[in-house]
């Protein structure tokens, strides 16, 4: 099964609540997703790459791990820990710093890269999981978070949604692809590093490499309904945007709607209910295969 | 809850459960569903002539199974309404979205917006008017009944079908395989005429092509019979 949902603000007044309106979608979806859950939020930044790891054993000196990611980057690395997660901050050059993670780090995974992005993820009841991260207390621009019924890979934090493998960009998703293993070893010959078995995270780095080789997201879409074979509902963050892409035959559910304040997606209609003005909101299903998605750069749907 | 008039169920105060068994237990009666937030399986399994309006959105098999009772959603509904009706009137006044009307009996399922893929998949004699368009896969092995869409059909309509009858006005973007396009006769548009009129529904029963299956596939063939 699983659960998504995605909100994306268009009015910035907004911004304080983003966090504490994903929690309230989020909580409608744990029947979907009960085994774990997780969220992304972008929102404010600064000129320095961050990083969000995840230790996967709870038990990592991130403060070790920053000192030897310093000398090995050549730059200040600063550390903030919230519970098994840290958050790095460096003015180094953020892919060389996870990929040096990902080769000298085995017990940290490397949740996500940019400069606006922060993924959070954890198991059990994904109340508790936004809860433990602080979700409600967020401020942003947009935000997508996951509930995950498990079928394609085992229950752990590091398998749960969203994935990320890009700066700014993560995916989560609805549904199982069935070309993962072959499409993973194609984009691992392109350099793409992978941190799990999920199949998902396939999808994310799909995307993530099409638009390192210059695609713009929607091209990136256009060559990911040709190329990914399966079922899936996509919800997808960019540092400025937001996407949703349904397979051709759409048994996954979603629901998009849309007000002058805002752009939500949910797998159900019950997950965006709770939001102001979603009694007056323009609702409708995406139609399967088409991509749909708004940008801050251009205030609007590019569909 | 007694079969009085005009009854309001509230659904932020009220959990699910009670709402559904106290439309479940009136024999008769009007009752109002309040603030339905998109809840999954409302008003399902209603067996008496009781009348329920649903102010708001509503999840996924609405009015499910439902037998006498008739059932308005002032909104949208989400996956499978209606589905498995067995008599009744069930109408939503928005869109609906996937398996609308799934395997129904009988009874009348009204969609005053759009439905999208698979709507009166495996019908099986209800009758569904759609004021607007269906999606893909719509009228999947559809068994008896008849399907009326007022807008276009999308993909693979009628894919499989047995003895249903498919009207619509519209385009189709494609007929699934077995389905055809056959003669509209005089009979095919009073029962067009009718089922229009019974929704509510003003357009021309002459605008509408009707389809429906060419009785070419294996289990058509009597030598293929066990």
């Amino acid at each position: 099964m699983c659960g998504i949902v995605g909100l994306y603000l268009k009015n910035a007044a907004l911004q304080p609540d983003l966090g504490r309106l994903t929690a309230l979608m989020l909580h409608e979806m744990c029947s979907r997703g009960p085994d774990s859950a997780g969220f992304a939020i972008y929102g404010g930044g600064d000129e320095r790459a961050k990083l969000v790891l995840l230790s996967k054993s709870g038990e990592t000196d991130f403060a070790a791990l920053a000192e030897r990611l310093s000398g090995a980057v050549g730059s200040a690395v600063d550390i903030e820990t919230l519970h098994d997660h840290a958050i790095l901050r460096t003015g180094a050059d953020g892919r060389q710093a996870r990929g040096w993670i990902i080769e000298n780090a085995p017990d940290v995974t490397v949740l996500s890269l940019g400069h606006s992005i922060e993924v959070f993820k954890g198991v059990g009841d994904p109340d508790r999981v936004a809860s433990d991260f602080g979700l409600a207390g967020r401020s942003g621009t947009h935000a997508i978070a996951h509930t995950r019924m498990a079928t394609e890979s085992a229950i752990t934090t590091e398998g749960s949604h969203p994935f990320s493998t890009g700066a700014d960009t993560c995916l989560v998703h609805n549904g199982s692809l069935s070309n993962h293993n072959n499409l993973r070893e194609i984009l691992a010959a392109g350099g793409e590093q992978f941190q799990t078995e999920n199949d998902s995270e396939v999808a994310a780095a799909y995307l993530a490499h099409r638009m390192g080789e210059g695609d713009t997201l929607n091209e990136a879409l256009e060559s990911a309904l040709r190329d990914l074979d399966g079922f899936y509902t996509f919800a997808i963050g960019t540092k400025d945007g937001f996407a949703v892409l349904r397979d051709p035959i759409a048994c996954k559910p979603a629901v998009i709607a849309e007000t002058d304040d805002w752009v939500a997606m949910a797998s159900e209609f019950r997950a965006i209910a709770p939001l102001p003005g979603a009694e007056n909101a323009r609702i409708w299903e995406p139609e399967p295969a088409r991509i749909y998605s708004w940008s801050h750069a251009t205030q609007g749907q590019a569909a | 809850m007694s079969g009085g008039s005009n009854a309001v169920l509230d659904l932020s105060a009220l959990s699910l459960r009670d709402v559904n068994a106290a439309l479940q237990e009136a024999e008769a009666g009007r009752f109002t569903v309040l603030n339905p937030g998109g809840a999954h399986a409302l008003a399902c399994g209603l067996q008496h002539p009781v009348e329920v309006t649903v102010t708001g959105h509503a999840g996924y098999y609405c009015a499910g199974m439902n037998k006498a009772a008739s059932v308005t959603v002032e909104g949208n509904a989400s996956t499978g309404v209606a589905e498995n009706m067995m008599s009744g009137i069930v109408r939503v006044k928005g869109n609906v979205s996937q398996s609308a009307g799934a395997t129904a009996h009988g009874g009348l399922l009204v969609i005053e917006g759009d439905a999208s893929a698979r709507c009166g998949i495996s019908l099986k004699g209800a009758e569904i008017v759609v004021g607007g368009s269906v999606g893909h896969m719509s009228a999947f092995m559809a068994q008896a009944g008849a399907l009326v869409v007022c807008g276009d059909a999308g993909e693979a309509l009628g894919d499989s079908i047995y003895e249903a009858r498919l009207y619509v006005r519209g385009s189709v973007a494609s007929l699934g395989a077995d389905c055809i396009e056959k003669e509209m006769r005089d009979e095919h548009r009073v029962q067009v005429a009718g089922l229009l009129a019974r929704a509510g529904i003003e357009a021309a029963a002459s605008d509408f092509r009707r389809y429906g299956s060419a009785r070419q596939l294996y289990n058509f063939k009597i030598d293929n019979a066990y």
